[in-house]
């Protein structure tokens, strides 16, 4: 490099060790306080940005909720506020209250695999039917005009209006799974009708609901009582 | 205006124009292609790449004269990633939906060679105002030529342009534009009108020696 670009100056033959530590501590530490600056003056905002995009989400699918609190479903059962680190085990859920602080219905997010990438939907659980009642998409990165039909097309929307999801006689599990059926193959209340020529982003919707469904209901349900009204 | 202002205002056209890095130099080809399936998410991406540009070129002119040779790469790519973390937060803190739309191509400004090249060659050579000059315009010529693709692809691809419909109802989106392929066609056709551009210059130029 040096010997291209001839200098006036005679070049040192070795750069001192002390330039090359100074240096590099020094940016070291301007960069320091310029990453934890913007972190810490940005956290509220982001912290408030999230907030905000989860609500939105639960809002979506329990529309008679007017107020909102997070939750967790213990592993042995039981549910705790959610605060602080999760407990092990745990599922995070949310319960919609109205304006008298009655439960009209919880939400619960499920993620599976698609065709693109994973596929984060949030579905909505009315406690009174046992039923998920619409959903809405958090994250996807489908196919634009395919896969991506699943946030708006209609009639597989239609699915989640009463998409059955009661428990065994045990409450152990779902007494049945809920399974996407190729399209226009729908007969029962627990299957989901998919949409032709998206089928694989249909799929990661059923299976992202039935795990969730199968992890969060069995844990949620037998202790209904204990979140019905908001505290 | 006065000499040095137009040399600086040189410096700052020389990236919208005459060296733009996507039309000129075809760099920085990851986020051109990945994020440009919508006016917004290009002129987002541009202007975070721009300030990180303009930061980095900034300190590093003015730490040019203390950074021995032996560890400049590693002191820019510090500063660099910096301020990409730095605009990382500015954008969630700005908007959750921006930020899931640019995704990872956020962080993967540290390894745009637009930046690195641009500290290595030009603010580690040159004042703070002269390489801040610089930045801003090869940052500028960096939206401009996401905005042309961001912009033609949401056209295409979906019928609008900044959200807003442009054609009604019934207009059918070419689907493949907003589709990584249509990113290679809009970027190639682009390309085929500068090179046009060029070729009639030099004819010009060249019509005008034999006269």
């Amino acid at each position: 490099m040096s010997a291209k670009h001839p200098t006036t100056e005679q070049a040192p033959p070795a750069t001192p060790t002390w330039a090359m530590i100074r240096t590099l501590g020094l940016v070291a530490g301007i960069c320091g306080l310029v990453i934890v600056g913007s972190y810490q003056g940005t956290y509220d905002a982001v912290a408030a940005n999230k907030r905000i995009a989860m609500e939105r989400a639960v809002f979506k699918v329990v529309p008679a909720a007017r107020s909102i609190n997070a939750y967790y479903a213990l592993e042995g059962g039981g549910v705790a506020k959610a605060e602080g680190e999760a407990p092990a085990g745990a599922v995070n859920f949310f319960a919609g209250y109205d304006e008298t602080g009655k439960l009209v219905g919880v939400a619960a997010e499920g993620v599976a695999k698609g065709y693109a990438d994973a596929v984060r939907i949030m579905f909505g659980y009315d406690p009174d039917c046992g039923c998920v009642r619409n959903i809405g998409v958090v994250a996807m990165r489908e196919t634009p005009g395919i896969g991506d039909k699943i946030a708006k097309d209609k009639e597989f929307l239609a699915n989640f209006e009463k998409l059955d999801a009661q428990l065994n006689a045990g409450m152990s599990a779902l007494a049945h799974e809920i399974v996407t059926v190729k399209h226009g193959s729908k007969t029962d209340a627990w299957q989901v009708d998919a949409i032709a020529g998206a089928t694989i982003t249909s799929r990661a919707v059923g299976r992202a609901i039935n795990d969730a469904a199968q992890a969060l209901l069995p844990k949620l349900v037998p202790h209904l009582d204990k979140i019905k009204d908001k505290s | 205006m006065t000499p040095s202002t137009t040399a600086k205002w040189d410096e700052f056209m020389e990236g919208i124009w005459k060296q733009n890095p996507i039309f000129v130099m075809v760099l920085g080809m990851c986020p051109a292609l990945a994020v440009t399936v919508s006016a917004v998410n290009a002129i987002s991406m541009g202007i975070a790449t721009t300030f990180v540009l303009t930061c980095s070129c900034l300190l590093v002119s003015l730490m040019r004269k203390m950074v021995p040779k032996e560890v400049r790469i590693a002191t820019y790519i510090v500063i660099i990633a910096t301020f990409v973390t730095a605009v990382d937060y500015f954008i969630q803190a700005i908007s959750l939906a921006l930020y899931d739309a640019l995704g990872a191509f956020i962080q993967l400004i540290v390894v745009n060679c637009i930046i690195l090249g641009r500290a290595e060659a030009h603010a580690s050579r040159n004042p703070p105002l002269v390489a801040v000059s610089n930045a801003l315009g090869m940052g500028a010529g960096f939206t401009i030529g996401l905005f042309a693709l961001g912009s033609v692809r949401e056209i295409l691809g979906n019928g609008t342009l900044f959200g807003f419909s442009l054609f009604g109802e019934h207009f059918q989106p070419w689907v493949i534009m907003v589709l990584p392929p249509g990113g290679f066609f809009v970027l190639g056709a682009w390309l085929l009108l500068f090179a046009w551009f060029e070729r009639r210059k030099q004819a010009i130029k060249e019509a005008g020696q034999h006269a």
